[in-house]
């Protein structure tokens, strides 16, 4: 039983990078724009979140920092997809070498500037940032544990994913950003500002992927920087987008089982599963979804009709 | 108004550039050197990944290379560094050698296993230049050698630390490659060993990340044995990611490469380190000097190639007198490791050397095993090894 609920807790905490990607994401598709620059945003996050929260002690800088690193990330996947109508899958591939180099590169310098040493956060954020127990629910057996043992953001991935679903779906913002995602003349006629709609959502998506980052740099690795912390993440979060059928409450599931993918190799030895097969899985897993959403030709579990494609007014 | 945005966007652009080449710092050499230096002499290094990393491989052979540098009174611009070179990408690793070549390098370093097979078809193609190939066993009869060590020798006494440190009796391994590499299980082996020398009761646990640098995977490999129980963690891997996380749960760990006390100092034992620079001092000096052999080097403790990092204060009562005990019968000869020999209780005893199958790999009393076998065959897990 113990076995199980540390590798589920592990698992949580390995996929909840993943979810702030693969919200970012969802948001950024359904205003009709694919962003593939998901792992470029998360460096970017990663790095100044980092940074700021190595210098400043404060958390909150830090996680403001880092969305909008994400934001400027997205900004310029904006201005070339949405103003100046670049291909969306170049400007994104772009994006992730950009930011992949631009963080490894900083932070490169960051650990030279620290004397050689690989920076770490004070006692004071890294205390913060530890997996503290929430008092009284904490010692629930078990489920304290699996539910209530984490750090603070593990709970600010999955309240920001809610929150996402909520606004996408029950509010009438969100319509309006699912109706440029989907058909955008439509609603470039409904009187909708398609190109503030889509620079809005494509920045708000992107600042979340960049909290994906400092999650991965801030948390994860225990305060301590470690180049090559965000290592292809972002692109599992693009799969994951489509293993979650565009829906951010959907893609918390999708995190857990992809973050069990991750951990679950360290923890069945027993099993003698090759690593490599455990690496392929979450590929594999999306590749099967895929072949399953278009069989099933569902109108609501598609990315939107308008994703990918740039919006010209004078094409008409 | 177009042609100036253009004109401010060329500006900007080289604005950039030349930020960026003010960051390649150039240091000026040691004084006192004792070999007179050609000025035109030129080194090259090939890193698999970047020096600036402050731990791991890439940092100790870099480290290597700055001590042969002052050691030799040379210049920085001298040492002819390729980074980031993929030892996969045999195209990226030609180019590298290449470049090193063209740069005029007389004698170049290949730090990682897989350069190994270009690295012997170049020096077919550049019979003048010397090829030096880190921790691989190709060498050719004229202008390639080899060059590795017993690190299995410090990683005897990093378990003694361990296996001294330990309360759970369950030690985890975070290693890099899996059982058919016979370097990594080489060392698991003497760690394994160092530790049953010690405490007959513990288990080494071992993961594998089919990685020799992911902080991600070596994360996620520590904190499995760390909820299997596991309360000192060592590591054949390039991050730090396993110690911190061992500090992050207050239980200890055994770093590799170079001394990780100074990235978990709540948590570090000691580390077995390389001094790569007492081979890149002796080769670069033999090639300026004119009498290089193509003899493969495999160096030891005496040699100070392989060395520990200093005890941290987190060691047990008595470790340093342990270690020491075992580091004289290892630096004497008396005790190599892989033989028919064990050390109990502080005395070195006839014992057979078995695998976790119960398989006699080396009855006691047995002779060491052979250098090729060494580097080469060990792929067999030590008695107490859980995998």
């Amino acid at each position: 039983m113990n076995g199980l609920i540390n590798l589920l807790t592990a698992a949580i905490r390995a996929g909840i990078p993943l979810l702030f990607g693969t919200t970012g994401e969802i948001i950024t598709e359904k205003t009709g724009n694919m962003n593939l620059g998901v792992e470029g945003m998360m460096w970017l996050g990663a790095f100044f979140g980092f940074y700021v929260g190595l210098h400043t002690d404060s958390l909150l800088l830090a996680l403001l920092c880092a969305f909008a690193a994400g934001m400027f990330g997205a900004l310029i996947y904006a201005v070339l997809t949405v103003s100046l109508r670049a291909n969306q899958t170049v400007a994104g591939l772009a994006l992730t070498i950009f930011g992949t180099a631009f963080a490894n590169f900083f932070g490169l310098r960051m650990i030279e500037a620290n004397g050689g040493m690989l920076p770490r956060l004070s006692a004071k954020l890294s205390g913060v940032l530890a997996n503290n127990p929430i008092p009284l629910l904490g010692d629930i057996p078990y489920i304290g544990k699996l539910l209530f043992s984490h750090n603070i953001l593990v709970y600010l991935g999955i309240i920001i994913a809610v929150l996402a679903f909520l606004y996408m779906n029950k509010t009438r913002i969100g319509l309006r950003m699912r109706a440029v995602g989907e058909a955008p003349a439509t609603a470039d006629a409904a009187g909708i500002n398609v190109t503030l709609t889509k620079y809005v959502h494509i920045l708000l998506g992107g600042g979340i992927c960049g909290l994906g980052g400092a999650y991965l740099s801030l948390a994860y690795f225990d305060g301590q920087w470690q180049n090559a912390c965000v290592s292809g993440q972002g692109w599992i979060a693009v799969a994951l987008v489509i293993f979650a059928n565009w829906n951010p409450v959907k893609a918390i599931w999708g995190t857990l089982l992809f973050g069990m993918f991750e951990v679950i190799r360290f923890r069945v030895g027993w099993l003698r599963i090759p690593p490599a097969f455990c690496d392929m899985l979450p590929y594999v897993i999306t590749t099967l979804i895929l072949v399953i959403a278009s069989i099933r030709k569902s109108r609501e579990r598609r990315q939107p009709m308008g994703c990918g494609n740039n919006y010209f007014r004078e094409d008409r | 108004m177009k042609k100036h945005l253009k004109l401010l966007a060329v500006l900007l652009a080289l604005a950039l550039v030349f930020a960026f080449t003010a960051c390649n710092k150039t240091e000026t050499p040691a004084p006192g050197n004792e070999t007179v230096v050609d000025p035109d002499f030129k080194v090259g290094v090939i890193h698999i990944s970047d020096p600036a990393e402050g731990a791991g491989y890439t940092y100790a052979h870099e480290q290597g290379i700055i001590a042969m540098r002052d050691n030799l009174g040379l210049a920085d611009e001298q040492i002819i560094r390729k980074i980031n070179i993929d030892d996969s990408d045999a195209q990226a690793t030609k180019i590298a050698i290449e470049e090193c070549i063209d740069e005029g390098c007389s004698i170049i370093f290949g730090t990682s296993f897989n350069y190994m097979n270009t690295m012997e078809e170049m020096a077919a193609e550049y019979p003048d230049i010397i090829f030096s190939h880190g921790t691989g066993y190709k060498s050719n009869d004229t202008n390639m050698n080899n060059y590795f060590g017993r690190i299995y020798q410090a990683r005897y006494l990093t378990g003694i630390a361990a296996g001294l440190k330990t309360q759970s009796n369950k030690i985890g391994y975070v290693a890099a490659m899996g059982i058919d590499n016979a370097e990594v299980t080489g060392g698991i082996n003497a760690f394994a060993m160092g530790v049953a020398s010690v405490n007959p009761d513990a288990k080494i646990y071992v993961q594998v990340t089919n990685s020799w640098f992911s902080p991600d995977l070596e994360k996620k490999a520590a904190e499995a044995l760390l909820d299997m129980g596991c309360d000192v963690l060592g590591q054949h891997c390039d991050t730090t990611a396993p110690q911190v996380a061992a500090e992050e749960r207050g239980v200890w760990g055994v770093g590799y490469n170079s001394d990780m006390t100074k990235d978990a100092p709540a948590a570090h034992l000691v580390a077995p380190v390389w001094n790569w620079g007492v081979y890149y001092t002796m080769a670069t000096k033999a090639a300026m000097e004119g009498n290089w052999t193509n003899e493969n080097y495999f160096g030891d403790m005496n040699d100070g190639l392989i060395a520990l990092s200093p005890l941290s204060e987190n060691c047990a009562e008595g470790t340093a007198d342990a270690i020491e005990a075992a580091k004289a019968m290892i630096l004497s000869g008396e005790y190599k490791v892989f033989e028919g020999k064990a050390i109990v209780n502080g005395e070195l005893v006839d014992q057979d050397l078995k695998d976790n199958k119960g398989n006699v790999i080396v009855s006691a009393g047995g002779a060491v095993l052979d250098d090729a076998t060494i580097t080469g065959g060990i792929n067999w897990y030590f008695e107490n090894v859980e995998a």
